[in-house]
């Protein structure tokens, strides 16, 4: 009896009717695409994205050139030189950032005693060449400059669980 | 002037080479196009199925994207790798085109819309669709890779095994019939859908919807050029314009052999309900959604169903298809005798 039930199930088809059956109901559901270009999805504010370099309110860049984060990048993405500058403040004259290395671990934003260093919300940095997308320090400034209100924003929501 | 113009087209040469002329470009245009926007539903639909939109940015709702597509195929270099067999490989995707154009020569699109009505449509069909093998099995031979050849002898294989059992689905409509006739063929279907075959050949008409599937190499039994193993089978090596004309040849299949399955199984050019305001629709528009329906059901099935092994396909085809198909052969030839239903040609 189970085999004469099984060869009728076979043959009628029971098993692909259902099948297609669910895929017609699926194919009435409601999209669940997010239609990129034109709408995005929301970020976390501690979302890691392209790095910026950050300034102080009076203009003054915040990296002291402590060279933490070069130390802990465990890609080796970061190059830094520090000098001495003429008001005897500890500043850099190379910060440079390999994003071809970069594996957006957050680190040297962790790292960074000053909240110099971050790593923003922007992560539509697609280039045409690998030439620029070595990062330097004043590609970084202006990345700073260009993302400050949304990175502070975001700096200060998520403080309280830091 | 008119009676001169008649005279013209009817017994000049050149006025005949124009007239057949016009009624290929009639064909061939509206079949490129449909094509090219079956390509778009596919793509819709197997997007719907899986909860995703499908191209959309091309043109409004995406509708330019065939278009854009084409171009893109038609820019790309055409390129013949350095140990194919040049001749041969410009060939191959020709053969799969042209064969898969000139099958539409014996479709009725309405009552007495067809290009050549002879009286032996299905065999021209029938031998039409086996000549298409041979583009496939030339390209795989050409292209001098494993994975087109190993492609090729799959889909060659399939295409052979499938034809076997379509071949008897055949049989048991032209035994209804009485003609190889196509038009024959639906006007022994006219009356409302109830009177059309599917109804009394229903087990056929699945069978014959499965070996379609199989024919023109696609889900569940695209194992020809199954990603996974093959790259992409017998067209590995093929790019542009080249690979174009096997997509074309490869939809267009698709679409004839839609078409065969409304004519020998959905009544052609008949309207489902045969009474007033269905049947002022006029024909060409019937057989048309005809073959939407079951292309839309071409491509649903793409969405639902996962790819049959070989082994399990080849079991399919002669251990399941060909008994039961040949059984069906007898059963109808005896209800056709003993019932008297014996159609008088």
């Amino acid at each position: 009896m189970a085999s004469l039930d099984r060869t009728a199930r076979s043959f009628l088809l029971s098993e692909l009717v259902t099948g297609f059956m669910l895929t017609l109901k699926y194919m009435f559901k409601p999209k669940v695409t997010v239609n990129y270009p034109y709408e995005k999805g929301p970020l976390s504010p501690r979302f890691r994205g392209e790095h910026a370099l950050r300034r102080y309110p009076n203009g003054e860049e915040r990296c002291i050139a402590c060279k933490l984060c070069e130390a802990i990048c465990p890609a080796q993405a970061i190059t830094i030189e520090a000098e001495p500058r003429d008001d005897g403040s500890r500043r850099t004259t190379r910060y440079d950032i390999d994003m071809t290395k970069c594996i957006y671990c957050g680190f040297c934003q962790e790292a960074c005693p000053v909240d110099a260093i971050v790593e923003g919300p922007n992560f539509e940095f697609a280039t045409e060449n690998r030439e620029e997308l070595m990062y330097n320090k004043d590609k970084l400034l202006a990345n700073g400059d260009r993302w400050e209100p949304v990175i502070a924003a975001n700096l200060k929501s998520d403080a309280a669980y830091r | 002037m008119g009676a001169d113009l008649i005279h013209f087209f009817t017994t000049n040469w050149l006025g005949q080479a124009i007239v057949i002329l016009a009624q290929c470009l009639l064909v061939t245009v509206p079949l490129l196009l449909s094509v090219a926007y079956m390509t778009y539903a596919d793509r819709k639909i197997w997007a719907s199925i899986q909860l995703r939109r499908g191209p959309n940015v091309v043109g409004p709702f995406g509708l330019l994207q065939p278009m854009a597509d084409g171009l893109k195929l038609v820019l790309k270099e055409t390129i013949v790798p350095s140990s194919a067999n040049a001749v041969l490989f410009i060939l191959a995707p020709m053969i799969t085109f042209i064969t898969a154009l000139i099958a539409w020569a014996v479709v009725p699109f309405d009552d007495g819309w067809v290009i050549a009505d002879i009286n032996v449509g299905i065999l021209y069909l029938f031998a039409i669709s086996s000549l298409g093998v041979y583009g496939i099995i030339i390209a795989g031979w050409a292209s001098n890779s494993k994975y087109a050849f190993l492609g090729a002898l799959r889909s060659a294989a399939q295409m052979v095994s499938y034809e076997v059992s379509i071949g008897f689905v055949l049989v048991t409509v032209l035994l209804c019939v009485g003609s190889l006739n196509l038009s024959k063929v639906v006007l022994a279907q006219s009356g409302g859908f109830w009177n059309w075959f599917w109804l009394p050949l229903l087990p056929m008409f699945v069978i014959f919807f499965v070996s379609a599937l199989a024919e023109t190499n696609r889900t569940p039994f695209d194992l020809p050029m199954s990603e996974a193993e093959l790259v992409a089978g017998f067209h590995t090596e093929y790019s542009s314009m080249t690979f174009g004309l096997f997509f074309l040849g490869e939809y267009a299949n698709m679409i004839l052999l839609s078409a065969l399955g409304a004519v020998l199984f959905l009544g052609g050019w008949m309207s489902p309900i045969p009474f007033a305001p269905f049947t002022w629709v006029p024909g060409v528009v019937w057989f048309a959604l005809k073959i939407a329906f079951l292309l839309f059901v071409f491509s649903w099935t793409k969405g639902t169903l996962p790819r049959y092994r070989y082994d399990q396909l080849m079991r399919l085809g002669w251990k399941v298809f060909l008994p039961v198909s040949l059984g069906w052969v007898v059963l109808t030839a005896a209800v056709l005798q003993f019932g008297g239903w014996v159609p008088k040609s």
